[in-house]
């Protein structure tokens, strides 16, 4: 045994604190920083490149967004943004882990094909999407008019009625093979022998779901789901690359970037931005905490 | 056993479907790129190009800074990666491993920063970086990158170390050997499986961001290649021949990437979630 002075069981703050120090001043320097700096720009009126013209004016831009029908438009588009996405490809994610579950010949080759959605940038994948869906020369067109599903090309990107459908449909496109590998790293914990005793007990596929499966993989789709949805309430990337906001489909994240660096550069609205920014990040806040506690409810 | 056939059957349609959904995209990119501008821009095009041919692919070098901006984007995933690396872990190792007082708050304080929303910090990082001269410059995306990918670093790493067998530290220690030392001689070469892993995931990361790169990098030249790929305009008409080759040209090394490196890849993405 080791007596309590040997190095090994010594308490040593001086070699944590240099492990530990330049990772904090990272953080510090740009995460935590900029974000004091944000919350103290959100009490004043300035324009971003005039910020010696500083006008102070208390918490009347947080109450000035209470009333700005485009906030609050665009906080509605990221919470339906985000319920279909995260809801479709939590289904998906479930039903192809499953598949991949099972063994079977193009097995390998099937996990490896999925990571490549995953793999591409997000504003590629945006772009190739925005391409298949061009009203004029797009593959998705071309198709239900050669199956005859529709007469005239649909401008899938110009109406409201379909350009959130379209987003949501590059969403999941990207981000389903990450709900698939997370789920399925979760079912190859399920030891075979209890599926067998199941089935000897005569239970068919649905209740061996519901009754083996499920239970055992309900920690892993809850972190999954977490990740996805602060993932999903931030989205950026595919809407500005597919409509920059238009047809209705802008998120809170896109008109805030367009307020603090458009209409805050040299108009007086970079405080009002600021304020934008304090309340999405006090909006995922609330959701990451309910989550983290949901969890821990669960897991004990 | 007829009935089993038939599930096979149904199993093996789903596999395909699957197969499809995920690969004809980029499937479509590529035929796109290659294609000929009578056909690219016809409303009937053919699954399969008619005819071949590579302008697109030089255009987008000819006619834009495209090689510029994939360098660009090499220097900075790649000094990101690497600077990530060497400080996260160092941290990862002593949350695993060294003893000292206020653990759980450090590792809280780190992970926190994973939920931040990129937005809420763009305005006042965009004043702070413009006050230090690094808009427009490397380090100017280099720096916020590793803030970013540091805290998932740090955790894979941890519990990366805390997976290591003990006795060839205690072994060094009782040698004489220094707590640096140790890490630097033994950890380290021993963590490079688990260090390949993280560092996959941060370049890949780094690769593919876009909001800060949009807003800290504004002169075209200093572009990284997301931002050069959501700007590719032409005069009349959108250049899709060559956004659908630049976007090839990005995306081949990132598959055989992940094709190579996919059960490192596998492993990282899943590290931490499936203990609960």
């Amino acid at each position: 045994m080791f007596s309590r002075k040997d190095p090994l069981h010594r308490s040593d703050p001086i070699y944590a604190a240099a492990f530990i120090i330049p990772t904090l001043a990272v953080i510090a320097f740009i995460a935590f920083w900029p974000l004091g700096q944000t919350l103290y720009n959100s009490f004043f009126r300035f324009a971003l490149m005039y910020p010696q013209s500083k006008v102070f004016v208390g918490v009347s831009n947080y109450g000035k967004l209470f009333h700005d029908p485009r906030f609050l438009n665009d906080l509605w588009n990221t919470i339906r943004f985000t319920i279909w996405s995260v809801g479709i490809e939590t289904i998906l994610g479930i039903l192809i882990a499953l598949m991949l579950n099972k063994e079977f010949k193009l097995r390998g080759f099937v996990r490896a094909a999925v990571l490549i959605p995953w793999a591409i940038p997000t504003v590629v994948s945006s772009q190739m999407w925005r391409w298949m869906y061009n009203d004029n020369y797009g593959i998705v067109n071309t198709l239900l008019m050669e199956f005859h599903i529709v007469k005239n090309p649909i401008v899938w990107l110009g109406f409201p009625s379909t350009s959130m459908p379209a987003i949501i449909s590059v969403d999941v496109w990207k981000t389903t093979p990450f709900m698939i590998l997370l789920i399925l790293a979760g079912l190859q914990m399920i030891p075979k022998e209890l599926y067998e005793a199941a089935r000897i007990d005569g239970a068919n596929a649905w209740q061996r779901f519901w009754s083996v499966t499920f239970p055992i993989i309900r920690p892993t789709l809850g972190i999954a789901l977490i990740f996805r949805t602060l993932d999903a309430m931030r989205v950026f990337d595919i809407v500005y690359v597919m409509t920059k906001g238009a047809a209705n489909t802008e998120t809170i994240s896109v008109y805030n970037q367009w307020v603090l660096f458009t209409k805050g550069f040299i108009a007086p609205y970079f405080g009002y931005g600021s304020a934008i920014s304090v309340t999405i990040f006090l909006i995922i806040s609330a959701f990451a905490f309910l989550y983290v506690k949901m969890m821990k409810i669960k897991l004990d | 056993m007829k009935r089993k056939k038939i599930r096979k059957i149904f199993f093996y349609i789903g596999v395909i479907v699957v197969l499809v959904y995920f690969l004809f995209p980029f499937y479509w990119a590529v035929v796109s790129s290659l294609r000929i501008p009578s056909e690219l821009f016809s409303s009937h095009q053919s699954l399969f190009p008619l005819k071949i041919q590579f302008k697109s692919y030089v255009q987008v070098f000819t006619e834009r800074p495209f090689a510029r901006n994939i360098l660009n984007s090499t220097i900075v995933a790649g000094a990101a990666t690497l600077l990530c690396l060497a400080i996260g872990s160092l941290t990862g190792y002593a949350i695993a491993r060294l003893k000292f007082a206020g653990k759980v708050v450090v590792m809280l304080f780190i992970l926190s920063v994973s939920m931040f929303p990129q937005v809420s910090i763009l305005g006042a990082l965009f004043q702070i970086l413009r006050s230090a001269k690094l808009i427009n410059t490397y380090p100017g995306l280099i720096i916020p990158y590793i803030a970013l990918t540091i805290p998932l670093t740090v955790w894979t790493l941890q519990n990366f170390f805390r997976e290591m067998p003990k006795e060839l530290e205690e072994a060094a220690y009782i040698d004489g050997s220094g707590k640096f030392s140790t890490f630097w001689r033994i950890v380290l070469p021993l963590s490079a499986p688990g260090l390949v892993a993280t560092g996959l995931l941060t370049f890949i990361f780094s690769w593919n961001e876009f909001l800060f790169a949009l807003t800290f990098e504004q002169l075209p030249q200093m572009y990284t290649v997301p931002v050069a790929i959501a700007m590719f305009t032409g005069y009349y008409i959108v250049p899709w021949g060559q956004i659908m080759a630049a976007s090839v040209i990005v995306t081949v090394p990132l598959v055989v990437l992940v094709l190579v490196f996919q059960n490192k890849i596998i492993s990282g993405m899943t590290a931490g979630s499936v203990k609960g």
